[in-house]
């Protein structure tokens, strides 16, 4: 025998003590899927046997069953459930999570059940017991459809029982392994007219088919020569002129495998309506009914049937292309998407309201869109809108066609929208279409609701899966600190679109006097297979992301700010880089005025642009870094040994034997000395625009694309181009692509490096040609920094230098460091490609969030 | 890292059975840290000078010693001037290398030992938190003639200012015990920082050293609380580092920063007034569940997790240093677990909004708004008036017109220098009166703290009922 459940169901075994239920759980289902009474009894009590425990252990099958059916899994319940009240718990958990209840009862004589419980030495209860089980059984076997089972078996033999075979059925919403491509068309309301003209636009063509030949139906199928199919977001009927066409050519085309259809409130109630159910005869249903009253009485009556038939099998909504694709009259929710019971189906039809009513008297929709979630896109429609507007990767596409709006198709997986505007307006709305310009008119739906950004997305423990790098943990040591930076320093999150990850440095060289070289650099990145590196200068200053719009306009169009000019300069903790707006103002202006003589946004097809810069000079930023730290050491380390060499000098004219002493603090008092140079090198005093210095080194992203498909000197190409048309603040980085392979190019670049520390420079970062680079499956480190030996004391002190200390440094460990770098980098990539696909603000924040917690400092969650 | 002292009491050679070091040797000791010279720059009959020089390895403090397991040492950063100033190793080091003559003993001079004799002590870089006036009321009631010379950070770039390094001359008529007492405590206090984990035992060599002269010292209460670092730093936390490139060290700036505000508003005792209205509203208005938004370290929570008429009482705090400093004097209140359990303490921010905000009779917003730059106040407004939507929400914020009243506020400073604004009464109105408008709100306004005729109260409070 074979029963059928739906993939998506809880099935509740039904049966008295050793009527076999648990070997038929075994049988038919994984040992996961299968929660039992006795095992949940031994959970809390040690004693599967225990019912005075029963109370406590049903409370846990109850709770473990509810996390299940959320998640979507299967779940048998192996419990006696003889008595009603203990049915109707788990009737009411299946509707909770929309899932459909199953009831399979094993009705087996009393005596089999005894003689089983017999066997077993765990179950001495007496034969009342299970005859006390028997009879419950039997008495509730006639009503459990009517408690609310929506498919109920009975196996009355053991023969019977050992013949059964579950087939598990799939929902008829899942038409998952439908992969499209589609066309997703919004409301019609019987403009058959507009529907022919998108149909044909879409590229669709009428051809007749011998299905309905001779038949009331026989009018062209609408099929598309490259095989998309047309997806109908009901409410087919009602309002318009042409209603029996409409709803003749979406059948003929879902019956002939052309397009799939979910229904409409109002094709809901045309149906009621053809069933002979009692409803209001309003809202345009009247044109419906008069369209069908002007049928010859011969047709009329079967081909009201035959209307009842197809909007009857319409299912309430779909899932399509492994469920990347919801599709539904009135949307759906994540939690209820794939889903059957009554209040999915309601959802689909009419979607959810407030309660309220607003001043048109209409019902407020509740915008469950906004607090949408999912990863699945959801195409609906239902309520006119001027203008489809994405919305959490929603997009609601009834552009109100019989009010004289538009008839629109979204695409799918294009994401195009075409439109074909409606002939006339056919019904007046009784809400105007278009509403008056509200004072946010400015922003877009997405804009708004990112305004407010949810501490869920930040807070607490986390996981952040990337392009890149997939599952990376945040944990809430470093959330907890990060938190307070992003709330109390950072800028508005809606420019924060990016931040620079940190950089390892090389592994440390044995060259004497000397921690960082080239050569390990090169040496990393040719085990790493990699044969070209680009070498660039690392300039002194503060690292600067700078985002510049073309205008107000764009900055408000594509950032959803306001009020905040045309761009920001941020610091690589995501804050403002000036103090001064005035000064931060100028620096944008400048550099867009750059961006618009070099003819940047017509090249790049943009009108914002994301740069990844070091702003210099390091006083700019660092000045009270430099005051509390490093000018204090210079200032102190000169003062403590210089004096310490004189005190030294005048025992030893003394005659006290410390030539050691001597020669050593002497050194140290040089070093001292060469320290303050070091810093002074990367510090003048900026009094305005004129003394600062911008070194872009990537074009990070540009509306539609991420750059990070470009390789470095491409990157150094467009900065060096850049900087041409404002020497004076630009400046271009100097670089030197590395073969290798080739032990003169190899030597070349250690040369250079040697040049360019030899004149007090920072040093150079190291970078593979390419942006992203994997070996294998691992991510390759971005670049690696190597500093110069005097620069080097500005990070260790002024004494590193020293033989012991250089011994000491060397022992550095680059793990902890390298993987940070490259968790840091993926997140960063993954930022811009978020913003660049236009995802959700908090989709981008959580990436960038997350960049500025691995920086955090952890701590301990205490409280 | 450098102390030199010197004596010109015949025959002044005799300062090397003192301080128990020949003169005319160069000797070391090994300490935990580095390692100790004690060498004489002079000696002769007429004057004598020895020079205890500290020879401090910061490579090796940072990262601990070679081969040693655990990462990390003393000190956290590299480029450091602990190596370079007298600082608490060179008070550990004076007791280490100089204890016996500390004590005031000695065997060869014992008389010598307790007498008062002309002494000058040279500190060549003496970090002086509180600058040359500080230093000068540490040692001049003590007796000491005080010559400093107060160093530029940086030669080249006046323009950055006086460093906090001074070279310090003192010269008394002491015995050398009682100098090396004084400069064993008071280097530290002027350095305001320690090396080391301040634990119960510091106490008691604080009173040791103190003794005879601590207790009739004017600024006792200072050389104390500094001595003792007020409070172990429980998280050198992530802010430290993450802020750091312009915000020295959040923790001790965040706190003088509060105490400079409460100085400035000290003398009506703001605060309190403030607070006592708050509660006052809080009854009238029926909140018996209340939380706190930006509750810092818990003033207002203290006094309703007292009183038993408030049900339930939340505080809320982006700062996890201040909450843990919050739910530290709440325990110390030692309350009845019943009346402990109606409080908790959550980190939040007033930028997202949160659903655990929800719920609650009444949310106060205690100088808080003026803490949030202005264009992210508007995130601020939906989270609470249009997400958390308390029956009643509470807000005070300074009133600026009232700054002038302030002796010891220099015109044009904010209160706090943390605050972004701080408004006049008109834009507190305007601003409290649109919100009001937008979200179903009605406010009405009371002033806290005395009223002044021409500027009003110091502190203005909005109380916003939600408008049912």
């Amino acid at each position: 025998m074979k029963l059928t459940i739906p993939e998506l169901s809880l099935v509740v075994l039904i049966g008295a003590s050793g009527s076999g239920k648990s070997t038929f759980a075994r049988k038919h289902f994984i040992p996961t899927e299968v929660l039992s009474s006795d095992f949940c009894r031994g959970l809390v009590s040690d004693d599967e046997n225990n019912q005075s425990a029963s109370k406590d252990a049903f409370e846990v099958l109850r709770f473990i069953a509810a996390k299940r059916l959320a998640a979507g899994k299967l779940t048998a319940i192996d419990a006696t459930n003889v008595q009603p009240e203990d049915r109707k718990f788990l009737v009411a958990l299946a509707r909770e999570y929309h899932c459909i209840p199953v009831a399979i009862a094993f009705n087996l004589p009393e005596k089999i059940c005894h003689e089983r419980n017999q066997q077993r030495p765990d179950r001495n209860f007496g034969t009342h017991v299970v005859r006390r089980h028997v009879q419950n059984l039997r008495r509730s076997l006639r009503g459990l459809e009517r408690e609310g089972f929506r498919h109920v078996y009975v196996l009355s033999s053991v023969e019977e029982i050992a013949a059964v075979e579950i087939e598990r059925q799939p929902l008829w919403n899942d038409l998952k392994h439908e992969k499209g491509p589609f066309d997703i068309i919004g409301d019609i309301h019987g403009c058959a007219d507009e529907l022919e003209a998108l149909l044909q636009q879409l590229g669709y063509e009428a051809i007749n088919h011998p299905l309905n030949e001779g038949s009331f139906w026989n009018t062209p199928v609408y099929h598309h020569t490259q095989g998309r199919k047309a997806v109908f977001l009901g409410d087919l009927v009602d309002r318009g002129p042409r209603i029996l066409d409409t709803l003749k050519l979406v059948r003929n085309m879902v019956l002939t495998g052309n397009a799939f259809c979910v229904p409409g409130n109002h094709d809901s109630k045309l149906m009621r309506k053809l069933k002979g159910k009692n409803v209001k005869i309003n809202h345009g249903l009247e044109q419906t009914l008069a369209e069908i009253a002007t049928l010859p009485d011969t047709t009329r009556e079967p081909f009201s049937k035959e209307i009842r038939e197809f909007l009857d099998s319409l299912v309430s909504h779909y899932l399509l292309d492994s469920g990347r694709l919801v599709v539904a009259h009135a949307g759906m929710k994540q939690e209820l998407q794939g889903r059957g019971s009554a209040q999915v189906r309601e959802f689909a039809l009419y979607g959810e309201t407030t309660g309220e009513i607003d001043e048109f008297g209409l019902p407020v929709r509740y915008n469950w869109a906004a607090e949408y979630r999912g990863e699945a896109m959801v195409v609906y429609g239902h309520t006119p809108v001027p203008e489809p507007e994405w919305l959490n990767n929603t997009i609601n596409i009834d552009t109100g066609c019989v009010f004289g709006g538009k008839l629109t198709a979204l695409r799918y997986p294009e994401k195009e929208l075409v439109s074909v505007p409606a002939a006339q307006t056919y019904c007046n709305p009784i809400k105007p279409l278009f509403p008056q310009p509200s004072q946010d008119f400015a922003l877009t739906a997405q804009q708004k609701v990112d305004e407010l950004l949810d501490i869920d997305d930040v807070l607490g423990k986390r996981f952040i899966t990337t392009r890149l790098q997939s599952q990376m943990m945040i944990r809430q040591e470093n959330a907890i600190a990060a938190l307070e930076v992003m709330s109390r320093f950072a800028a508005n999150p809606k420019w924060l679109i990016y931040l620079p990850p940190t950089m390892s440095p090389v592994a440390t060289s044995t060259e004497p006097g000397l921690l960082e070289h080239p050569k390990e650099a090169f040496a990393y990145y040719q085990q790493q297979g990699i044969t070209e590196v680009v070498c660039e200068t690392k300039h002194m200053g503060s690292r600067a992301v700078v985002i510049i719009c073309q205008n107000v306009e764009a900055a408000r169009r594509r950032f959803g700010v306001t009020d905040e000019g045309i761009g920001i300069c941020y610091t690589r903790t995501g804050r403002r880089f000036f103090d001064n707006p005035v000064l931060e103002a100028q620096l944008l202006e400048r550099v867009n005025s750059a961006l618009t003589a070099s003819g940047f946004w017509e090249t790049f097809h943009t009108d914002w642009v994301c740069l990844d810069c070091e702003l210099m000079p390091w006083s700019a930023k660092a000045l009270e870094l430099l005051r509390r730290q490093y000018a204090a050491v210079g200032i102190s380390s000169r003062l403590a040994l210089t004096e310490a060499v004189s005190l030294l000098e005048q025992a030893s004219q003394r005659g006290v034997e410390m030539s050691d002493q001597i020669d050593r603090y002497r050194q140290r008092a040089e070093m001292a000395h060469q320290y303050v140079t070091a810093y002074r090198r990367y510090c003048w005093s900026v009094e305005g625009i004129s003394d600062l210095k911008l070194a872009p080194f990537h074009i990070l992203a540009t509306e539609g694309t991420v750059h990070t498909d470009k390789d470095h000197v491409w990157h150094m190409e467009q900065a060096a181009k850049l900087s041409q048309f404002d020497r004076t603040l630009l400046l271009a980085t100097t670089y030197k692509a590395i073969d290798l392979n080739n032990p003169s190019s190899w030597a070349e670049g250690v040369r250079w490096w040697e040049e360019l520390t030899a004149a007090g420079g920072e040093g150079m970062v190291v970078k593979p040609m390419q942006f992203i680079v994997k070996n294998t499956w691992k991510l390759v480190q971005p670049g690696v920094k190597c500093r110069g030996r005097e620069y080097l004391r500005i990070i260790y002190g002024p004494e590193y230098s020293t033989p012991e200390n250089l011994e000491n440094l060397r022992q550095r460990g680059l793990s902890v460091k390298r993987s940070l770098a490259l968790r840091e980098f993926a997140l960063g990539i993954e930022a811009l490609e978020r913003f660049v696909a236009h995802a959700p603000l908090r989709q981008v924040h959580e990436c960038v969030f997350g960049i500025l917690a691995l920086e955090s400092e952890p701590v301990d969650p205490r409280l | 890292m450098l102390l030199t002292i010197t004596t010109t009491h015949p025959p002044a050679t005799e300062l090397g059975y003192l301080l128990y070091k020949h003169p005319q040797r160069c000797q070391e000791f090994p300490l935990s840290f580095g390692t100790a010279h004690v060498f004489y720059p002079e000696a002769t009959e007429e004057r004598c000078t020895a020079a205890l020089l500290l020879d401090i390895d910061p490579v090796r403090l940072v990262r601990g010693k070679p081969g040693a397991t655990s990462q990390g040492g003393t000190l956290e950063q590299y480029v450091n001037d602990r190596p370079y100033v007298a600082c608490s190793f060179l008070s550990v080091a004076i007791s280490q290398v100089f204890g016996t003559a500390m004590t005031g003993r000695c065997q060869d001079r014992p008389e010598l030992a307790q007498t008062a004799i002309p002494l000058l002590a040279k500190l060549t870089v003496l970090p002086c938190r509180g600058g040359e006036g500080f230093l000068r009321r540490l040692f001049e009631p003590l007796g000491y003639q005080v010559t400093a010379q107060h160093h530029l950070l940086d030669e080249e770039f006046p323009q950055w200012g006086q460093s906090q390094y001074f070279t310090v001359e003192l010269q008394h008529n002491i015995r050398l015990c009682d100098l090396l007492s004084h400069l064993y405590v008071l280097i530290p206090v002027l350095d305001d920082e320690k090396h080391y984990w301040i634990g119960d035992d510091e106490v008691e060599k604080l009173l040791r050293h103190g003794e005879g002269w601590l207790t009739s010292h004017p600024a006792r209460e200072q050389i104390i609380s500094r001595y003792l670092k007020r409070q172990g730093r429980l998280i050198r936390n992530a802010l430290l580092q993450l802020v750091e490139e312009d915000n020295p060290d959040p923790d001790s700036t965040e706190e003088r920063h509060a105490q400079e505000e409460e100085a400035v508003e000290q003398p009506i005792s703001l605060n309190q007034q403030r607070l006592d209205a708050v509660v006052a509203v809080l009854k009238q208005n029926g909140a018996r569940r209340t939380i706190d938004l930006g509750c810092g370290e818990g003033k207002l929570l203290r006094i309703l997790v007292k009183d038993s008429w408030f049900e339930k009482i939340t505080g809320m705090d982006v700062s996890y240093r201040a909450l843990e400093i919050a739910q530290e004097r709440i325990e110390r209140a030692n309350l009845a677990p019943k009346q402990r359990e109606r409080l908790q303490l959550i980190q939040g921010s007033l930028t997202y909004k949160d659903k655990r905000l929800t719920g609650y009779d009444c949310a106060t917003a205690i100088e808080v708004i003026e803490h949030l730059d202005l264009p992210r106040l508007a995130v601020f407004e939906r989270v609470l008036f249009e997400e958390a939507q308390p029956r009643t929400v509470i807000m005070t914020t300074p009133n600026i017109e009232y700054n002038i009243r302030f002796e010891n506020l220099p015109a044009g400073k904010l209160r706090h220098k943390d605050h972004r604004f701080e408004w006049t009464r008109q834009q507190f109105q305007t601003w409290a009166n649109q919100v009001a408008e937008r979200f179903g709100y009605k406010v009405q306004f009371l002033p806290v703290g005395p009223e002044d005729p021409e500027v009003g109260s110091p502190t203005q409070m909005g109380v916003f009922a939600l408008v049912i």
